[in-house]
């Protein structure tokens, strides 16, 4: 196991490259998630408007 | 047949395909992705000159490739909203442009980690570096043209038109190790004829591909749904999609 972490000397290199990975992964997720989020708030805000001038 | 195409790609339509797409792509490129990585990570023997810096593989290329494939389908898909004023171009070409920079990020930053100990440099000004350095800047150019117009569509005609004119910047990445002299290696995946990596090198490595593929896939979804609701407030189907 702790040869796996040491990855033949090149630990330093390796992991952060896989660590940034999954950040770049992990804020795609979250930065489409929230615009998708904030359009459908702001959809339906508008249509709420717009019920609300018919009446 | 035209109008079949126009149906296709009308607003309502490509939001319930990318809300049905969504689910699909997302278990996929879980799937690819965790085979890719531990097959990479564990099962695949050490390079016999890089030893284990070779298993930078895994994210750099997969991420390289998605860099210039989000592009093109940016490029591509900002045409087809300048040339046949069909709206959802743009709309694609605005939800890849974040996904495109991201991975040109992953691209850049894991290319220098992977030079230190290779090259003895983090960075050297070499045409494949300073090219992929250049898609960085396009993607962030047209990122900014698109928010800096008051007027949505001026704005999504600008970033079209720079994208448009980007994409000559595509071949010169990817042949800049042919052209020049270059430090970074030529292709080895990516040729005709046999790729020059062993079998169990190149399974995770081609599953990681598929992985990157599915996660854009599913990212784009995501992101389209939103573009599509902030463009199409006005119409009357987005009233059944919000509540739904």
């Amino acid at each position: 196991m702790k040869q796996f972490w040491a990855m033949g000397g090149y630990a330093q290199y390796v992991w952060p490259c896989f660590a940034l990975a999954g950040a770049i992964f992990a804020w795609n997720i979250w930065s489409a998630r929230r615009y998708h989020a904030a359009a459908r708030r702001r959809a339906a805000r508008a249509l709420a408007m717009a019920d609300s001038e018919a009446q | 047949m035209w109008t079949w195409f126009y149906k296709l790609a009308s607003p309502p339509s490509v939001y319930n395909t990318a809300a049905a797409l969504l689910p699909w792509f997302t278990a996929f490129a879980a799937l690819t992705l965790s085979y890719g990585l531990v097959g990479g990570l564990v099962f695949a023997p050490p390079d016999y000159q890089q030893g284990d810096a070779f298993r930078i593989i895994y994210v750099h290329v997969p991420s390289a490739w998605m860099s210039e494939f989000s592009y093109s389908l940016m490029a591509v898909a900002g045409a087809i909203g300048l040339i046949w004023r069909i709206k959802i171009g743009h709309a694609v070409a605005a939800a890849t442009a974040p996904i495109g920079a991201s991975f040109t990020v992953l691209a850049l930053v894991t290319g220098s980690m992977w030079g230190r100990p290779m090259w003895g440099t983090y960075w050297a000004w070499d045409p494949r570096l300073t090219s992929e350095l250049i898609l960085l800047f396009l993607y962030f150019g047209v990122m900014s043209l698109r928010s800096a117009y008051e007027d949505g569509s001026r704005g999504d005609r600008a970033a079209a038109l720079l994208s448009i004119v980007g994409v000559v910047n595509i071949p010169i990445i990817h042949f800049s190790v042919v052209w020049w002299n270059s430090l970074h290696q030529a292709a080895t995946v990516a040729k005709f004829g046999k790729p020059d990596m062993a079998l169990s090198m190149l399974w995770p490595l081609l599953s990681m591909f598929l992985g990157f593929m599915l996660f854009f896939g599913a990212m784009l979804c995501l992101r389209l749904q939103g573009e599509i609701l902030n463009r199409e407030r006005q119409s009357a189907w987005v009233r059944d999609a919000v509540r739904t």
